[in-house]
């Protein structure tokens, strides 16, 4: 099999729009939660969400108009707006511009979400309702469907290779980023585009969770408090919106070209719950089984982990994934470490595994942690250090980010350090 | 300029983010203005919505520039 390597890399988070401006305060320790702007939150339970901060494109706020035209972002949803914006920077970071018609051939795209155009489907269903179907527009369903993230890059950049769209929930952002190392490294393409887009602040995806019984509800006044996993007063998570998208490449295409390589993907692993449509299986199985799959396509032994880049959603189910990282370390749970980004950055569900896989790699770019803020009293005790707070200087030279989706779906992907 | 030539005008304007210079009677959405055929339908429904007419689907096929969308427009107005 080829190796493949992560040559690029884009981002729009509730933290910052751009990578290096999440990052940054992501190791700062700040909270991408405040109180639902998009819409009027007075009918639902939950009134904090973890936004993207709107504006002009300064410290790190995001102007749609940077990333397309308004006569474009009009026809599509929020969520193709993030993943046309996340791409462009990941494809400018790599630097890959194909200059001849084979190379476009040997580039392709696999951008995933979990939902999809929520807000357009609801928007215009109380159209359809109101005045009928001759009101609906041409560009509702090519503005909703998910693989459009996929097909618009496509379409902007010429990319002609493998053009897919992985819809797994909040596992969606870790198996397209697997998938796509995939069929870079079964030779059916050189370059991919790989991620994932999510936008479904919107009040029928809040209610819809709140249904499920999925959200914090019990810190609608202290939105930067809510997300925090593992903390024995977490009530549920907080829906964050956004994208991660990163260019991933065969090596030696990487190295003669000259591109700054951040990593290489060394092992993906897949697995399945079989048991409840939301609910983990409560003995972590399937997690468990993923990680080790993931480790043995990697070639590597539990022990050579030294950072988990959780799942952690600040719901019950935290303990569960902790309960299966510790069987899955052993002895080494003492020296690794895990922390939940979610706690900064709440949940993007369909991007999550995506930002997670760029701050996996980024932990091993820069040899430090981000931490799990919001951990003041730990649920369980676990010999696992949590990171709790504050970011840590470590030795990180293999990482592995986990995702688990509703179904009972779950992706783990191990990145390590290219010398 | 009559009423209904402005208006068509400018929701042309507004939908295809084109120069107002650039809208004129003879222009062409596709040819000219650089729409594409789910941009028509859009035009359309936005004219059924600003003039409070229907515009039947084989009619809809034959407004093909400002001029005719007007032409067609004013007939169904009166």
């Amino acid at each position: 099999m080829r190796r493949v390597v992560v040559t690029g890399l884009g981002m729009v988070t509730p933290l910052a729009s751009g990578v290096e401006e999440t990052w940054s305060r992501l190791l700062d320790g700040q909270s991408g939660a405040g109180p639902i702007t998009r819409f009027d939150p007075e009918r639902v339970a939950t009134k904090i969400a973890c936004e993207v901060p709107r504006g002009d494109g300064t410290n790190g706020t995001f102007n749609p108009d940077d990333w397309m035209a308004p006569k474009d972002a009009r026809k599509v949803d929020t969520f193709i707006l993030y993943a046309m914006a996340a791409s462009q920077m990941a494809v400018n970071d790599a630097g890959w511009t194909p200059e001849d018609e084979e190379a476009r051939l040997r580039t392709g795209v696999m951008i995933g979400s979990g939902i999809g155009g929520l807000e357009s489907i609801a928007e215009t269903t109380l159209l359809l309702a109101e005045k009928g179907p001759r009101r609906v527009s041409p560009f509702f369903i090519p503005g909703s469907l998910i693989n459009l993230c996929s097909g618009q890059v496509s379409i902007k950049y010429g990319f002609k290779g493998p053009n897919h769209a992985v819809v797994t929930a909040c596992s969606t952002g870790a198996h397209a980023i697997g998938d796509a190392a995939r069929l870079i490294a079964l030779d059916d393409a050189d370059v991919m585009v790989a991620g994932g887009a999510e936008s479904s602040i919107c009040e029928l995806g809040i209610a819809g969770f709140n249904a499920c019984k999925a959200l914090s509800t019990a810190y609608n006044d202290t939105p930067e408090k809510a997300s925090r996993p593992y903390d024995k007063d977490r009530d549920g998570f907080v829906m964050g919106e956004g994208a991660g998208i990163v260019v991933l490449e065969e090596y030696e295409h990487a190295k003669a070209r000259g591109a700054k390589i951040y990593a290489e993907v060394l092992g993906y692993g897949l697995s399945g719950d079989a048991y409840h449509i939301t609910a983990p299986a409560e003995d972590g199985d399937g997690g468990y089984r993923a990680m080790a799959a993931a480790l043995k396509r990697a070639g590597l032994e539990p022990s050579a982990v030294d950072y988990v880049n959780a799942h952690g959603t600040s719901t019950m189910a935290d303990t569960i994934e902790l309960g299966a990282v510790t069987r899955l370390l052993g002895d080494a749970a003492k020296t690794a470490c895990m922390s939940s980004t979610k706690s900064a950055t709440g949940h993007l569900l369909g991007a999550a595994g995506a930002i997670e896989a760029i701050f996996s790699v980024l932990a091993i770019r820069d040899q430090i942690v981000p931490p799990t803020i919001n951990l003041d009293n730990p649920a369980v005790e676990s010999e696992l250090d949590l990171v709790a707070n504050v970011a840590q200087k470590r030795k990180v030279d293999v990482a592995i980010s986990n995702s688990f989706g509703f179904g009972g779906t779950n992706a783990s992907v191990v990145f390590g350090k290219v010398e | 300029m009559s009423d209904v030539e402005e208006r068509v005008k400018k929701i042309v304007v507004e939908h295809l983010s084109v120069d107002e210079e650039k809208v004129t009677k003879t222009a062409s959405f596709i040819d000219d203005l650089g729409a594409d055929s789910l941009d028509t339908v859009e035009l359309v429904m936005a004219f059924e919505e600003e003039f409070g007419i229907e515009i039947p689907d084989d009619a809809a096929e034959t407004i093909q520039t400002v001029g005719d969308a007007v032409t067609f427009i004013s007939g169904a107005q009166s």
